[in-house]
């Protein structure tokens, strides 16, 4: 048994490309999707890394590469010392019984037709582990994620959607994994009963000294749920940080814009908070911009290395790594965000 | 005299197999240029009370079985269909949640939007032309003469809500309905679209009604906000004060539910226990009696009415308010003002 601190997955330069084909009888290749283009991080045993950006920018595709649900294109991925990238068979299928994934959408990622106990108990099953006690452990898997007596006979639909999410948790559970890879658990779900869900994955990852990977883009629920945050955009990270400091100090213009964007419940706050707007849309992720991907929104860029110079990830504060050319000066005041027309806006005062 | 009157409007859903009561009875006044949050969770009637005003509830289920909505001396609901049409989209305009399916596919963002200029304010052609082109403008649509013949699927979602509120404004309405504008975008696209709604009610002098799930959209957004649960009103105030004093235990725990983003301790969240209310069946007492930590016998035999609060227009319909000692207390990290970032 490993212990705590070290890393238990660690992803070097992950390129996932999505080829884009053209033609009718023979296709050919003419582009590539760069959902990820150039990942590196690491899941420390027991840890939350939170995971967020906004749609597109790749995020649930590096979750689903590490599960090898997709075949990396380029880049390794290490589930403790072992290269995921490069298994195959036997030794994948060992692996995944260790690495669990909870999805968004608690009413397509459950068969209709299976009995609550039928869903939960497959993993057993396919692994062939469990035995006769399958109904056993079924009921107390149940039982643990908070689900009334008797849901192993009933199915799906007869539930809500909380208690659903439930369901896939304990699903995810049955294997007693290390990993759990939580893709949006809470975005379908109303706020009260997000707050359960929440304060069940807290609970779950004590119990059973789980390490999770939280995909999400409500910035305010990953806060409080993860160790460390990775910012994503367009296909790279550009922020890493511990989650107590990425609010009180985020490093990149990206991360700065993100976390003026979201709206806090709070009048007196909103009303006086700066607001960094961003101009325009998320460049396509086929043929992404030059140099700094976000040179294109950014109300910092500037006339050099901006455009052209791919900034690497590399770490400044304690903790916290960031890529971005000029993150000292930003930091230091001294460049300061230009100002474009009224509808664009990048800083306004709410309010 | 206010813009915009609803009195105990009822909405009811009638299947074969059951009844559901959307909507039991609620009633607000709007005034010109105010803004108005209504918040509640998903199934609470907030959608369904603002299709019931303007007449296209899904038929032939929804129906609304009492009540009156009271525009410029009229009753919304007692008007023929042919007049109903000219108040809605000129005087009352909606917007939705998902501008795709809002958008019809098969013409172009240019006809969609001169439609209703061509046939609200009789324009011909041309002049209806420059001004699409003119409102495309207004809400940040780059290169908007270029555009006009683009069909919805060559814009992005944040550009699609754009085109919507432009023809939702395109004939300047008095009252502008917002139903989860922003819910289906992300969070800097958001940022985006609500600065462009505060900037038009600043500017046009226009009511906004903004329906969402979402206490911070509010916060930032309304000066004024009801809390709905169940198909009714359980608390109204201005925003400063149902945030800083919420007195009803359904807005104190929504509250409590979410975490904030400035937190600066992590305290355990605190969810809602329970389900929200089967609206088939019909109920004595609270709704969220039983959810709530604060319910008595009363709560669970009468029904508490909205009444007025110490506080001057803050109201709440609950037999044991929150008290003092239970408000939340978080304790925050300071936010960076508008000031330091200039200096």
């Amino acid at each position: 048994m490993s212990k705590e601190g070290d890393s238990l997955v660690r992803v070097e330069d992950l390129k996932i490309y999505f080829p884009i084909r053209s033609g009718i009888v023979i296709e050919r290749h003419i582009g590539d999707i760069k959902a990820v283009d150039g990942v590196s991080f690491e899941i420390k045993r027991g840890e939350t890394l939170g995971l967020v950006g906004e749609s597109g920018c790749g995020k649930t595709t590096v979750g689903r590469a590490l599960l090898r649900l997709y075949d990396p294109t380029e880049g390794r991925i290490f589930f403790e010392d072992k290269d995921i990238a490069t298994l195959s068979g036997k030794e994948l299928r060992q692996l995944r019984r260790r690495m669990q994934m909870i999805f968004q959408d608690p009413y397509s990622s459950l068969n209709p037709r299976q009995n609550v106990g039928n869903i939960v108990s497959e993993p057993l099953k396919v692994h062939g582990i469990g035995g006769r006690n399958v109904e056993v452990q079924v009921r107390e898997l149940l039982g643990t994620v908070g689900l009334p007596k008797g849901s192993a006979n009933r199915y799906p639909h007869e539930f809500s959607g909380g208690q659903r999410q439930r369901i896939g948790l304990a699903r995810a559970l049955a294997l007693s994994p290390d990993l759990i890879v939580a893709d949006e658990p809470v975005s379908a779900l109303d706020v009260s009963i997000q707050a359960q869900i929440v304060n069940l994955l807290e609970e779950m990852q004590e119990e059973f000294a789980l390490t999770y990977l939280f995909i999400a883009h409500d910035l305010a629920v990953v806060r409080h749920i993860s160790d460390r945050i990775a910012v994503m955009y367009l296909g790279r990270i550009v922020e890493v940080a511990p989650s107590a400091k990425l609010y009180e100090n985020p490093l990149h213009p990206y991360t700065k814009a993100l976390l003026s964007a979201v709206p806090i419940p709070d009048p007196v706050v909103e009303e006086k908070r700066e607001r960094i707007l961003l101009s325009g849309d998320l460049p396509s992720p086929a043929n992404p911009p030059s140099g700094c991907r976000f040179h294109t929104r950014c109300p910092f860029r500037q006339q050099e290395r901006c455009d052209d110079e791919v900034p690497e990830l590399r770490p400044l504060a304690d903790g916290q790594v960031v890529a971005c050319h000029y993150a000292e000066e930003i930091q230091a005041g001294a460049i300061k965000p230009r100002l474009t027309s009224a509808t664009e806006v990048p800083v306004v005062a709410a309010g | 005299m206010s813009l915009l009157s609803v009195r105990d409007l009822e909405v009811k859903f009638v299947t074969r197999r059951a009844t559901v009561h959307a909507v039991s009875g609620i009633s607000f006044d709007l005034d010109a240029g105010e803004t108005l949050g209504i918040v509640g969770e998903s199934g609470c009637g907030k959608s369904v009370s603002s299709l019931a005003m303007l007449g296209i509830l899904p038929k032939p289920a929804g129906r609304v079985t009492g009540g009156e909505v009271i525009f410029e001396d009229q009753d919304l609901l007692k008007l023929p269909d042919w007049q109903l049409r000219s108040i809605r989209g000129q005087d009352v305009a909606m917007i939705f949640q998902d501008p795709m399916t809002s958008l019809n596919p098969v013409l172009t963002i240019g006809r969609q939007l001169t439609e209703s200029l061509r046939k609200h304010l009789d324009m011909d052609r041309k002049d209806a032309e420059e001004e699409a082109i003119r409102l495309l403008f207004r809400v940040g649509i780059p290169s908007a003469t270029d555009r006009l013949g683009d069909y919805p699927h060559q814009f992005s979602g944040g550009m699609r809500q754009r085109v919507m509120i432009a023809m939702a404004i395109s004939c300047k309405p008095k009252i502008l309905i917002a139903d989860e504008p922003t819910t289906a975008l992300d969070v800097t696209i958001q940022a985006q679209i609500l600065e462009v709604l505060k900037q038009l009610v600043a500017e046009e002098n226009m009511a906004l009604i903004l329906i969402t799930h979402d206490l911070g959209v509010v916060a930032g957004v309304c000066g004024r906000t009801i809390v709905m649960y169940a198909g009714r009103f359980v608390e109204a105030a201005s925003t400063k004060e149902l945030f800083a004093r919420p007195r009803h235990p359904y807005t104190l725990g929504l509250l409590k539910s979410v975490p904030r983003l400035d937190a600066a301790r992590k305290d355990k969240l605190e969810p809602i226990d329970g389900v929200p209310r089967d609206l088939t069946k019909l109920f004595e007492g609270c709704a969220f009696a039983p959810r709530c930590a604060y319910a008595t016998e009363e709560s669970r035999e009468r029904r508490p009415e909205l009444v007025e609060t110490d506080a001057p227009g803050h109201f709440v319909a609950c037999w044991n308010p929150v008290p003092d000692a239970d408000l939340p207390r978080i304790e925050t990290i300071p936010v960076p003002t508008a000031r330091e970032a200039a200096g």
